[in-house]
């Protein structure tokens, strides 16, 4: 499967089982967007994973934009595991879109540059 | 652990703070006596003489143990932080603020730039026509005077020194804090970096928690101010945002005693590391809907997300503030 | 100092390094005498920024971390301003335990501030030494029983605090169009045996001021002097009989010559106070907008007054209870009739306002209809804008609102008690200081009373800037004019006193 070299794969069990925290965390270390793929409501092996993960990413995603986030950088698509053209196809648009916007350019406190010149 | 001559010294201490977590102490009330017995006191408001000098020119890890309050917002804030810090064994973030960032960190959803700008020129009964504001280095006539810098993002303790233990809550309840005191006194405290309260939900110690249905689904999500407030009810199963699920126990759930929900003051859990994202979490795992519409729709009457789970600790979280180009640009 | 890390460059000046605290400059000319003070506040926060886009039925609980010590003071006047903003009047219960909880808290803070911060000035007396000014050198004055009997006190009128809003530091009790919990007969039959214990501690902390500080003839010279007294406007909240009243009624403004300036309803302040700005202080300076802003002076001319217990007398006609109307005659028949200009009696006046409160309390404990279960009218009109006011025990405090359609805060603005007193506090450290050190003598002492004249006003700079409690720490510094520092003087949050000459 060949997609754009600048997308980092994280793979966990089921949709459900991404924390909001491992999205925030991904961004507080230098993630410029964050894609999560989940099965198709109706498919989860888990019974209700995915649309735990729905109604997270729903909320998350109006969190980020409070803060800053654009809402482009997150995203949540709907592919099953046959459907590898589709991942390409996601990840190649996506990468796009984060070009467009820029690097997310995250300052950590430390950085914060204060000067106060001494008398 | 060096164990000091005399009596064991501690100091308590406070940055940007609004003085609860002082009358928090001062609510112990008459077991006060016995903590004042058994401990020399070096700096407490009211209390017994105290030097900063001496403090300064005290060998380092003198102290027994700092207890500080109050998040670091200025340049002098975070000096005295740095200074307890080496003059004591152990430093003690004491409070919701210090441990987390506390009210006074929504701020970081602003900067400096804008709240000055609101409350030094906007603001409708500041009369300012020459645009004032405070100035870190001022010249008058000659006279030369200074304030601290007031920095553009607010942190918790530990975002400025290495902190020991953590006492939780807005403010911490005089069994929280009494507890903790005997706990240092007596060397039975646990691992450092640890919080001196239960590690487990508020929901597990609350006195309606015989009336919170297993499987609970909201279909509605209601305002405080909306509804009538059973009195006897779980708050979460009438619709209300309760936090109490994810929120530390410790505190005998005061608000919900007094009929609010819990709002989040005694911080998470341990094995939390973003306590937002936690509270979004299971906000978002009651929400009784598998549609996107509904779910939107439901989702939508909670009108400040990020003020309602973030509430006491957005400096703490892993974004800890909004993003500086948001404020610029206009945004957010 | 200097701290470099990673790309982070701060460098503080050493001479500033002891912020944090209040702080007072003091500059003298050639002569050694004062030229200029400045009281400077070091601290804010920023609450009226970061309300902004918070659900204002929040505002309650949000606004109530500006200060700790009177949190309740935030509490009830955001709730009133809630009353306000959605158009609800409260069912009468609802207010009369609103009233209730306020009266509560006001005997236990003006108790506070009595026994434990500005009571060690003047009950164990200005020239006592320092190490004997704080709240235990109030007990070994006034006896080991008396102190347990305070801390008791307090404890019960916490519990009470606790029993009806759920927790004494950041109560919960305040909803726009009520409070959040009936009142049962067991806990009126609690609140009815602590009023009643309130009112026999208020009348003794009467008789501790009459034969402790009335009887001290030093402290007597000092409250009447000169160098502690200003004549400004007057400002506080009154009932329809223009009596003091903590809860609600219309803000009353008198002269210094005590006639009546303005009378008006919290929702028209803004035709009425405004604040100023100076670069050397985070604090901004309240003045009265129509005569304007003319400097850190006195007099009618000048726009800048005074809130907190003095002035609340001064505004008034009289108490509403009897003891307490009973104590405000004394105090202004000592005193020479209304108005009183002398800073420093500001303590008697709290003491006068401490037996009202109790007695209040009482009052509102008895009613029949307390415990009536019909606590809440709930909400139906659109919010758009509302203010509300109430007299914390540190003076006149304000909260306004403005919200979208659907009650989320577009804008905020605070005008806090303390904040009232800025200009005067800052008026009182100069005049003090001028008065007292002259000729580049300095004598032991001297610094004490510049800060008796700031603590006088029981600062609570929480509020002020919306940043610092109560008790403030404060540091004076004299400069002659090549800029030289002559003497340091340093108040910790303690009360002790520490200087350098």
């Amino acid at each position: 499967m060949k997609y754009a070299p600048n997308a980092r794969v994280i793979r966990v069990m089921c949709s459900g089982r991404v924390d909001p925290q491992f999205v925030l965390d991904a961004f507080a270390l230098g993630a410029d967007g964050v894609l999560i793929g989940g099965c198709h409501p109706g498919d989860c092996h888990y019974m209700e994973g995915n649309y735990k993960c729905l109604r997270r990413f729903l909320l998350l995603r109006r969190v980020l934009r409070e803060l800053g986030i654009e809402e482009e950088r997150l995203r949540l698509e709907w592919i099953s595991a046959s459907e590898g053209e589709k991942v390409r196809a996601v990840i190649n648009d996506m990468t796009e879109t984060i070009r467009g916007l820029g690097p997310l350019r995250l300052e950590a406190p430390e950085r914060e540059a204060v000067e106060v010149e001494a008398s | 652990m060096r164990q000091p001559a005399g009596k064991p010294k501690v100091a308590f201490y406070w940055c940007a703070s609004c003085g609860g977590c002082e009358e928090a102490v001062v609510d112990l009330a008459e077991k006060i006596l016995d903590v004042v017995q058994a401990l020399d006191i070096v700096f407490w408001p009211v209390a017994l003489d105290f030097k900063r000098a001496d403090v300064e020119s005290m060998p380092d890890g003198s102290l027994l143990a700092s207890f500080i309050n109050g998040a670091v917002r200025t340049s002098e804030q975070e000096e005295m932080v740095l200074l307890l810090r080496r003059k004591s064994q152990l430093l003690i973030a004491f409070g919701a603020c210090a441990q987390i960032g506390g009210v006074p960190g929504l701020a970081n959803l602003w900067d400096r730039e804008s709240i000055f700008h609101r409350i030094y020129l906007e603001s409708p009964t500041t009369v300012n026509p020459e645009g004032v504001l405070p100035q870190v280095r001022i010249q008058e006539d000659g006279r030369e005077l200074s304030l601290p810098v007031f920095y553009d993002t607010v942190r918790p303790l530990d975002q400025v020194v290495e902190v020991d233990y953590y006492i939780p809550g807005c403010a911490p309840t005089p069994k929280v804090i009494l507890h903790a005191v005997q706990a240092l006194l007596r060397g039975e405290l646990p691992p450092r970096g640890s919080v001196l309260a239960p590690d487990r939900a508020l929901c597990e110690e609350c006195p309606r928690r015989d009336t919170k249905p297993e499987k609970l689904l909201l279909a509605e999500i209601r305002r405080p101010h909306e509804v009538f407030i059973d009195e006897g009810k779980c708050l979460l199963a009438q619709g209300l945002l309760c936090l109490g699920p994810a929120t530390r126990a410790g505190c005998e759930a005061l608000c919900i005693q007094g009929n609010m929900p819990c709002t989040g003051c005694f911080g998470p859990t341990s094995r939390v590391r973003d306590f937002g994202a936690k509270i979004l979490s299971a906000v978002a795992s009651i929400t009784g809907s598998n549609d996107e519409q509904e779910i939107e729709r439901i989702l939508s009457q909670i009108p400040d997300p990020v003020g309602t789970f973030y509430r006491y600790s957005l400096p703490a979280s892993l974004l800890r503030r909004r993003r500086r180009e948001a404020l610029a640009e206009g945004k957010g | 100092m200097s701290m470099e890390g990673k790309t982070r460059r701060i460098t503080i000046d050493p001479i500033s390094r002891l912020e944090g605290h209040g702080k007072i400059e003091i500059f003298l000319d050639e002569s050694g005498n004062v030229e200029r003070a400045y009281f400077q506040v070091p601290e804010l926060r920023g609450f009226e920024k970061f309300m902004e886009g918070r659900p204002a039925e929040e505002m309650p609980q949000i606004t109530s971390r500006i200060c700790g010590v009177c949190p309740t003071a935030h509490h009830m006047a955001s709730t009133k301003a809630l009353d306000a903003l959605y158009q609800v009047d409260p069912p009468p219960v609802a207010k009369k335990i609103r009233e209730l909880f306020y009266s509560t808290f006001m005997v236990e803070d003006h108790a506070l501030h009595f026994y434990f911060l500005g009571g060690p000035d003047f009950v164990v007396g200005p020239s006592a030494p320092p190490q004997e000014r704080n709240v235990l050198g109030v007990i070994a004055k006034v006896g080991v029983e008396v102190g347990q009997k305070v801390i008791a006190m307090r404890r019960k009128l916490r519990e009470i605090l606790a029993a009806v809003g759920g927790k004494p530091v950041h109560p919960v009790l305040g909803l726009p169009g009520g409070v959040a919990k009936r009142i049962t007969p067991e806990v009126q039959k609690q609140i009815q045996a602590v009023a009643a214990e309130a009112i026999g501690f208020a009348q003794f902390t009467l008789e501790i001021f009459h034969d402790v500080v009335l009887q001290n003839t030093d402290y007597v010279n000092l409250i009447l002097s000169d160098v502690f007294t200003h004549r400004t406007y007057y400002m506080g909240l009154v009932d329809q009989d223009n009596r003091v009243n903590f809860y609600d009624g219309w803000i009353r403004v008198v002269s210094p010559d005590g006639k009546e300036w303005a009378r008006f309803k919290a929702h028209q302040y803004l035709e009425v106070v405004a604040e100023h700005v100076e670069p050397w202080s985070y604090v901004k300076f309240c003045y009265l907008k129509p005569i304007g802003w003319k400097g850190f002076i006195d007099g009618a001319d000048s726009g800048v007054y005074c809130v907190a217990p003095l002035a609340r007398l001064n505004a008034s006609e009289g108490m509403a209870t009897p003891l307490a109307q009973e104590a405000y005659r004394e105090f202004y028949a000592t005193l020479g009739g209304k108005p009183v200009h002398h800073t420093l009696a500001n303590h008697w006046a709290r003491v006068v306002e401490l037996l009202y409160a109790a007695e209040r309390m009482r009052e509102l404990a008895d009613d029949p209809e307390l415990t009536d279960p019909h606590v809440r009218t709930l909400p139906t009109a659109t919010p758009r804008e509302g203010v509300g006011a109430v007299e914390a025990p540190r003076g006149t405090l304000i909260h306004h609102y403005q919200t979208d359609e659907r009650g989320i805060i577009q804008k905020a603005n605070l005008i806090v008690a303390t904040q009232n007193n800025a200009a005067r506090i800052a008026m009182s450290v100069e005049k003090a200081a001028k008065g007292l050190i002259t000729g580049h003598h300095i004598p032991e002492g001297i610094l004490n009373m510049v800060e008796m004249a700031f603590r006088a006003y029981d600062p609570c700079h929480a509020c002020a800037t919306h940043s610092l409690p109560g008790n403030m720490p404060l540091f004076i510094r004299v400069r002659d004019p090549k800029g030289n520092t002559v003497a340091t003087l340093r108040r910790d949050f303690d009360g002790s006193i520490h200087r350098d000459a």
